[in-house]
């Protein structure tokens, strides 16, 4: 053991601190370009996922290009023109904050517990044979400790779920963790987002979910879970609401085909 | 313990003084990814690399680590090494870094690594440390990878993910047992293990 003496026991933990920051930083700092695109691929193949279209091996990339990436103004719902915002280049957390691009939610409007929304969302237009098959659309709420990011893909009636995920989250794994579970979100399928009034009722309910017609906007419920999956009842009421989507599925619930046909200017 | 060859030194780290079964270290890392073989494999790599490496670096300094706060610097050390490895996941591996979640960060909590870096390496020389970790990380892989071989291909009917058991709601015959598929069903296994190797090693039961 070495000799003790105050002076020398501080400069050695001082010298060990700076040795370990310095290699921690540099690390963070020369992978986060490779940490980053692997975050961008994930988003990528969370939205194939979503609209059933990802293939375990394949180019997740060349598989996206055949999405059609979209940005709607969420207040009345219309495509914004490319020239305006380029949808490749627009970062919607960060429109969020933005002044210009986003505002602060009122606490009645804020179901989600967002702080801020942004007023433009990008939306992924998945196309057969020229026709619109699927949208997904991506959504975010806060859980127990985390905010929750996924996609839920919409089928042509933009109203029945075709999928859903979650990519991004802080839930406790294997309590509200399972929310990624591919065999819960399974269940998501065939639900249908609004009641005949035409508001969001899709929620996650305690126990399992009654099958048919009954069950047809209600998903099971996951044990231990209960508390995030509130926020996910809660994120899907925001999102599908008057702030959220409703706007720009209810515009385009008849005529989207059309719309994205006519100004599809990439 | 001084008389020890290497190779003894290696070998009795991974069965007769193994860190799971014996000292009982590292029991909830052991529960909590052993439902799969890969997660199990991928945290195997992680804590063997971790403790072979956080042993020598800490052997090597052992004269100059001040005795009042060695504990602190031991920590520091394993922490800046784990962050490392999850910095890496999440750079090349990064659907293995999503599926081990928090685990990773915490290897940084791990009985062994703290244990062999207190308990072994601060007093004795880098090469040896260097086997006493690689021993004992290759210890706890043995027990994570038989404990998630047979909760996967119980539980789940799979090894890898590679189906073996077709599942009866897949339209196989095997009915899967649930209680594999928790992790409390971990005890159940890790106890077993420690009944085998009691029984090869018999110097690990209490006399009387």
């Amino acid at each position: 053991m070495a000799k003790e003496s105050t002076p020398k026991t501080v400069l050695t933990v001082l010298l060990l601190a700076l040795v370990c920051s310095t290699l921690v930083a540099g690390t963070a700092v020369g992978l986060r370009d490779r940490q980053e695109a692997n975050q961008r691929l994930d988003e990528m193949k969370n939205i194939l996922v979503a609209a059933d279209l990802y293939q375990s091996g394949a180019d997740i990339e060349a598989l996206f290009a055949t999405v059609e990436t979209r940005i709607v103004r969420l207040e009345d719902g219309s495509f914004v023109p490319p020239e305006e915002l380029a949808p490749a280049e627009f970062n919607q957390l960060k429109a969020a904050l933005d002044p210009e691009l986003g505002r602060k939610l009122p606490a009645d409007q804020d179901l989600a517990g967002l702080g801020r929304r942004e007023n433009y969302s990008l939306v992924y237009l998945v196309r057969e044979n020229g026709e619109l098959a699927k949208v997904v659309l991506p959504i975010r709420g806060r859980g127990v400790w985390s905010m929750m990011f996924g996609y839920v893909a919409l089928d042509r009636d933009l109203n029945t779920v075709a999928g859903a995920t979650f990519y991004r989250h802080g839930e406790t794994p294997g309590l509200g963790g399972e929310i990624e579970n591919p065999r819960w979100l399974a269940g998501w399928q065939d639900k249908k987002i609004y009641d005949e009034e035409g508001q969001p009722a899709l929620r996650v309910i305690k126990g399992e979910a009654p099958a048919g017609e009954e069950g047809r906007h209600r998903i099971d419920g996951i044990s231990a879970a209960t508390r995030t999956l509130d926020g996910v009842s809660d994120l899907l009421q925001f999102w599908f609401g008057d702030h959220g989507f409703k706007p720009f599925l209810e515009r385009h619930r008849d005529g989207i085909m059309e719309e994205g046909g006519s100004d599809h200017g990439r | 313990m001084a008389d020890e060859t290497r190779g003894q030194l290696f070998f009795k780290a991974i069965f007769e003084r193994n860190p799971i079964t014996v000292l009982v270290l590292g029991i909830c890392s052991a529960l909590a990814v052993t439902g799969h073989m890969a997660t199990a494999l991928v945290m195997s790599v992680c804590l063997t690399m971790v403790t072979a490496v956080a042993s020598s670096i800490i052997s090597l300094l052992r004269e100059r680590i001040p005795n009042t706060v060695r504990i602190g610097i031991q920590i520091t050390i394993i922490a800046t090494l784990v962050i490392l490895v999850d910095q890496v996941l999440k750079a090349y591996f990064y659907e293995l870094s999503r599926q081990l979640s928090i685990y990773v960060g915490l290897i940084i909590t791990n009985c062994i690594v703290m244990g062999r870096a207190e308990g072994f390496a601060m007093s004795n020389p880098p090469d040896k440390a260097f086997l006493d970790g690689l021993g004992n990380g290759l210890g706890y892989s043995f027990i994570l990878m038989s404990v998630a071989f047979c909760r996967e291909l119980f539980g789940a009917g799979t090894l890898f993910g590679v189906t073996v058991l077709p599942l009866v709601s897949r339209d196989g015959w095997y009915q899967g047992n649930g209680l594999m598929l928790l992790p409390a069903s971990a005890f159940f296994l890790v106890a077993l293990l420690i009944w085998l190797l009691r029984e090869i090693y018999p110097s690990q039961k209490e006399r009387g």
